[in-house]
């Protein structure tokens, strides 16, 4: 299991000449879960991306082990961080197995061909994310939840310490969000990965996370475990949203339970 | 379990690896039976062998100069151009992720005829400026085309309206250039109008050979980056892809073979648009197709360029008859596009 330190130091960072956000400050605990949680708009996209070196920050600077990100080369950084966008293109009438061997591109030279490790490597995602008998299917034949997962074992195959996704169960029934979910976990128990997610759901959040970090109008307002930070105070002030916090009856983590205009029951 | 899926895994990757090199292997072999075929064929057909003893440097009295001053240039030409045009419409269609981004449809060829007419007609510069003027007038193409469909974010589908739309204006620029051009001036800028192997000379050719021989090197070794840019921006980015440099030498390296292809032929119709799509169908995707999208190219300027000799009473020039294949596929095209709402 290797460990690696990965923090931002005051980044400021935005579209355009948009600042979105502002003097973030964080370090990412090594080989655990953590998910950014926050409102629409609020900059947890923005965040995740910067981290990931798809957005330039205006101010301050991402460090991986100490160095900035933007002055390392490109294929040597892709080797320790991976990302997974929330909407990658597929190419037309492209295999599963091609796909997911695209994930071995930073570790492969420009003339030479396929080595032993990449083929272990491209198996090895594909049985770890239940695929193999798609192998040779097209993506457009599959569902969305199998979907999902050919993009996960592309990520896989890319073999990174570090594997940033960017909300991974976005459009996929409640069945298959649980089931991504608990297939990063086998990933982080699994191989020591650290896994940093955006999350729109906070309850699940609050299951699969071992370290939330909470995002409000592009500042970080508050982080740590899920069972010291997810209070009623915390989601009114991040969502604005009133609810009752009790303890998941399976899970043992913070369950939100919202109120509305219709069901206040103090 | 873990072995048997490495060997399903190696399996297809091997077959279409086969499939792959046995198909650009067929499409060379007909690349060079068309180039044969080219040699052959003329008003006056010569057995292979006059043609090998010529081209060895005997002179043979009527052979020669058949030979040697019209069909070697003419197949040259259409062998370096098809292939320009093929390989550089297949990058542009990869990296913008659509088919209708190609260089035939966005007015790149259009941006670099009308460089080309404005230096004959206007400034009465050199052939070699005519050249060079077509590449810049290429790139700038590019970079207009670019630079307005960037806006807030980056838009393909806007990049090709706009890319249609900047085609309509540089036609129309071309149109008022004929007409106060210098009768004497019209023959040469012609040319750059509608693509034609006539009149090709070996000298002419010299600089599309030098661009394809350096730029197809650098294509190959850009190729894997390409497949990664197909993933999208993001995608490309966390595999360790530079995706704004890997786009510019792309960009750049496309343009160059296409303009030089666009000065040696004239803007050849459609076949940058149909090589990429063809090459996809035949090889299957999975691999970067720049080698048989190139071949196919060469196939459709010299097929298209015998049919147009050859089928008919009347001789058509080579862009006429792939004008007649190319508008029905991009009819097709639009209407699929537009039934999949994507543009």
């Amino acid at each position: 299991m290797t460990t690696h330190t990965f923090e931002t130091k005051h980044i400021q960072s935005g579209y355009d000449n948009k600042t979105i956000l502002n003097d973030v400050n964080l370090s990412i605990p090594s080989n655990q879960i953590s998910i950014i949680i926050g409102a629409n708009g609020c900059g947890k996209s923005t965040l995740l991306k910067t981290m990931a070196r798809l957005i330039k920050p205006t101010g301050g600077d991402v460090l991986l082990d100490g160095k900035s990100i933007h002055k390392m080369a490109p294929k040597q950084l892709a080797k320790v961080l991976g990302l997974l966008p929330q909407s990658p293109i597929v190419p037309e009438g492209i295999t599963v197995a091609d796909l997911v061997g695209r994930g071995r591109f930073p570790h492969q030279s420009v003339m030479k061909g396929w080595t032993k490790k990449d083929y272990e490597a491209v198996a090895e995602a594909l049985e770890m994310m239940n695929i193999t008998e798609f192998a040779d299917r097209h993506i457009d034949e599959l569902s969305g939840g199998q979907r999902q997962r050919v993009w996960i074992a592309m990520a896989l195959a890319q073999q990174t310490d570090i594997l940033f996704l960017d909300e991974p169960t976005t459009f996929l029934d409640i069945t298959y969000q649980v089931e991504i979910l608990d297939l990063l976990t086998d990933l982080n128990r699994k191989y020591g990965t650290t896994i940093v997610m955006v999350l729109h759901d906070i309850n699940l959040s609050a299951r699969y996370a071992d370290y939330i970090f909470a995002v409000q109008k592009g500042q970080l307002v508050a982080e740590g475990k899920p069972s010291d930070i997810i209070t009623s105070t915390l989601v009114k002030d991040i969502f604005g949203l009133d609810c009752a916090v009790i303890n998941d009856p399976i899970s043992a983590t913070p369950l939100v339970v919202p109120k509305g205009r219709y069901h206040v029951k103090s | 379990m873990m072995n048997e899926t490495m060997n399903k895994i190696i399996k297809a990757r091997k077959k279409r690896r086969n499939r792959y090199v046995g198909i650009t292997i067929i499409l060379a072999i007909i690349t060079i039976v068309l180039c044969c075929t080219m040699m052959i064929l003329g008003n006056t057909i010569y057995p292979v062998a006059d043609v090998i003893d010529v081209l060895l440097g005997e002179t043979i009295p009527g052979a020669s100069f058949a030979i040697n001053e019209i069909r070697l240039p003419r197949t040259v030409a259409g062998l370096f151009a098809g292939f320009a045009f093929g390989a550089g419409g297949y990058i542009f269609q990869t990296m913008l992720r659509n088919p209708l981004a190609n260089p035939n449809v966005i007015g790149i060829t259009t941006g670099s005829s009308a460089a080309a007419v404005f230096c004959i007609i206007v400034l009465h510069t050199s052939s070699t400026v005519v050249s060079l003027a077509a590449v810049v007038g290429g790139l700038v193409t590019v970079a207009i085309i670019y630079g307005l469909s960037k806006g807030t974010s980056f838009s393909i589908g806007r990049l090709i309206l706009i890319g249609i739309g900047i085609q309509a204006m540089l036609n129309a620029f071309i149109s008022y250039l004929m007409l106060i051009g210098k009768t004497n001036d019209l023959p040469n800028a012609l040319r750059w109008l509608s693509g034609s192997l006539n009149g090709a000379e070996l000298e002419m050719t010299y600089p599309l050979i030098i661009a394809v021989v350096i730029v197809t090197p650098v294509l190959i070794y850009f190729a894997k980056q390409l497949e990664m840019l197909e993933l999208g921006e993001q995608a490309a980015t966390s595999l360790g892809v530079n995706t704004n440099k890997t786009r510019v030498i792309l960009m750049i390296s496309a343009v160059l073979i296409i303009a030089l292809a666009t000065a040696t032929t004239g803007p050849i119709a459609f076949i940058a648009f149909l090589a990429g799509p063809i090459a996809q169908r035949v090889v299957g995707v999975g691999f970067s197709n720049i080698l048989p999208a190139g071949l196919i190219g060469v196939i459709l300027v010299l097929g298209g360029d015998l049919i147009g000799q050859f089928a008919f009473e009347t001789r058509y020039p080579v862009g006429v008859i792939t004008g007649i294949i190319g508008a029905p596929y991009l009819i097709y095209l639009l209407i699929r596009i537009n039934r999949k709402g994507d543009i």
